[in-house]
């Protein structure tokens, strides 16, 4: 309470608190100037601060009422029949069968799966990209001939690749980082490709006129300033590699949380199809929150605001 | 001027490009020739091919006609000879000050330490000193431009082609940098060649000005800059009394070179 009011007008308490002090000093010495000037800028940032600090805590507790709000009524809409339970289940339905599947060890091989197969394809899928785009970028002639093609793959659904993988690579691990890749490779081609063309005229000026040869070019212009693509197009991918590889287990898996959500499906079990998608919420999550720091940790420094 | 140790010639230069849209002549039939340790100024309204004359001596590319000579031999490609400073710094900003300055020694394999060490005083040389671990976008433009010259006199070239390196500064950062620039150039014994569109930079700083005209490009006349502007620095030889008559006739012929060329657009489109 005592911060909020004006600075000058605490000031001048406290200056009346102190009489003495304030007397004895010349009022107008540079050094005092320089410290009234320095403690109201400091009381200034403090005030700002509070303020942020306030709406950053009222963001945060918005957010807790939300999702309290919408699990306590999804709760007693389930228990209550104001919706059929056995279709939309109720939140403490799920975290038990959740919290047996866990105890039991039964959950935790799917989620390693689907993880793993989700890592694998979107970490391949952007090496793959970036290297496709190297090889436009180096020889603009293939790339020329190239581009309907891309542009055709890209539209398509590539998904639907996904019998014709599982018959070439059978069903498991290899056909599901298939259809992954299938979602991933062009769409990173493209933006990467395209990133490396919009590299500043400039930038490749100054190397070429200390006669640096396209070997050189690419590696000490081009490819670091896509960088910042290229690990967002990472984060991107991160999605898209869920999407490729749930399909993926739809498909073909035994395991997996992707096999959870299509068993659960054809048992009529809903509770496991929801409490699956859960589970891929959180480690989704975690996923791209990896990536994000990340980013982070790789563009300290030189990053513009 | 009739020296016969020349650092750049260029010999019934004509240059073409050619696009989807058709076949333009930049310029054509220039005879140039900078002798070692002078500094000269091109000057003329847009469309003169400065750039053009610039690239060419920097090897980017080959003239269609004619002879762009460096030291007496023929320029095919960018060599450690020639520095050249953009317009716009063009700093990496992935890189450090000092990387930065260093990249043209990584880019031609003699980044030694002691190259390197040689860059740091450079900066600091150039007024940037212990600022070779921060990163461009923590710099102003004037600090920019300042690591870009060092970066350019870092590979140690003879001849320094300056395309517009100014222009893109603040009045004020822009008088300090021609002092620098001149004084630094002077000093290392370096032929050079500016660019530029500001008449009073190309009078400041340079022993010959040459003003080019458009559409094709060609060089309508030369100026030579007396003695006392000469060896005054840029900023002391714009209050010297021989400055103004020499600006008022670098105008006239700019105007007169404007003119000439749109009469002669007009006349190549009739």
């Amino acid at each position: 309470m005592k911060d909020d009011g004006d600075w000058f007008q605490q000031r001048e308490q406290l200056a009346d608190k102190e009489p003495e002090r304030v007397g004895q000093e010349q009022r107008s010495s540079p050094s005092d100037v320089e410290e009234v000037r320095s403690a109201w800028l400091d009381w200034l940032h403090r005030a700002y601060m509070r303020r942020a600090k306030r709406t950053t805590a009222l963001v945060g507790v918005t957010q807790v009422i939300i999702l309290v709000l919408f699990v306590g009524l999804w709760e007693a809409a389930g228990r209550n029949r104001w919706i059929d339970p056995l279709l939309f289940s109720y939140p403490t339905k799920m975290f038990r069968q959740l919290w047996a599947t866990m105890s039991d060890g039964s959950l935790w091989p799917h989620i390693g799966v689907t993880v793993s197969e989700t890592i694998v394809g979107f970490v391949l899928g952007t090496l793959l990209g970036t290297l496709l785009a190297a090889l436009l970028w180096w020889f603009p002639f293939v790339s020329r001939v190239a581009d309907p093609y891309l542009v055709v793959l890209n539209s398509m659904p590539k998904v639907a690749l996904g019998p014709i993988f599982i018959v070439c690579l059978g069903p498991g691990f290899l056909s599901i980082v298939a259809v992954t890749l299938s979602v991933t490779v062009i769409i990173t081609t493209l933006n990467i490709y395209n990133q490396f063309r919009e590299v500043d005229a400039g930038y490749i000026k100054v190397v070429r006129l200390f006669g640096a040869g396209r070997s050189q070019l690419f590696r000490s212009v081009i490819l670091p300033a896509s960088f910042p693509v290229i690990i967002s197009t990472l984060k991107v991918n991160v999605g898209l590699a869920w999407i490729g590889v749930i399909v993926g287990e739809f498909l073909v898996a035994k395991l997996g949380l992707g096999y959870l959500i299509i068993y659960g499906f054809q048992v009529f079990n809903f509770t496991l199809v929801l409490s699956s998608l859960l589970v891929i919420a959180a480690v989704a999550t975690v996923m791209y929150k990896a990536v994000s720091a990340l980013e982070r940790k790789l563009m300290t420094g030189w990053r513009e605001q | 001027m009739a020296n016969s140790d020349p650092a750049l010639t260029l010999r019934q230069v004509t240059h073409v490009y050619v696009n989807d849209k058709g076949a333009s002549l930049a310029v054509e039939d220039l005879n140039l020739t900078v002798q070692r340790g002078e500094f000269v100024s091109l000057v003329g309204p847009s469309g003169c091919g400065k750039t053009t004359v610039l690239s060419m001596l920097a090897g980017l590319f080959l003239p269609t006609r004619g002879e762009v000579l460096l030291n007496n031999r023929q320029v095919k490609q960018p060599s450690t000879l020639v520095g050249y400073m953009l317009q716009q710094d063009y700093l990496f900003p992935w890189r450090t000050i000092l990387d930065n300055a260093a990249l043209g020694l990584e880019l031609t394999g003699s980044k030694t330490r002691a190259a390197v060490e040689k860059a740091a005083d450079l900066l600091a040389e150039l007024g940037l000193p212990g600022s070779g671990a921060r990163y461009p976008h923590e710099l102003s433009g004037g600090m920019r431009q300042r690591v870009a010259l060092a970066r350019t006199l870092a590979t140690e070239p003879e001849v320094l082609l300056l395309d517009e390196p100014f222009s893109a500064l603040d009045l004020h950062i822009k008088l300090q940098l021609e002092d620098l620039v001149k004084e630094t150039l002077r000093r290392l014994g370096k032929t050079a060649l500016l660019v530029t569109h500001d008449l009073s930079e190309a009078v400041a700083m340079s022993d010959r000005v040459i003003v080019l005209a458009a559409n094709p490009g060609r060089i309508r006349c030369e100026l030579t800059i007396p003695d006392s502007i000469r060896q005054a620095s840029p900023m002391k030889a714009r209050q010297l009394p021989e400055f103004q008559p020499l600006f008022d006739q670098l105008w006239a012929e700019l105007d007169a070179a404007e003119k000439a060329g749109w009469e002669g657009s007009e006349s190549d489109e009739g």
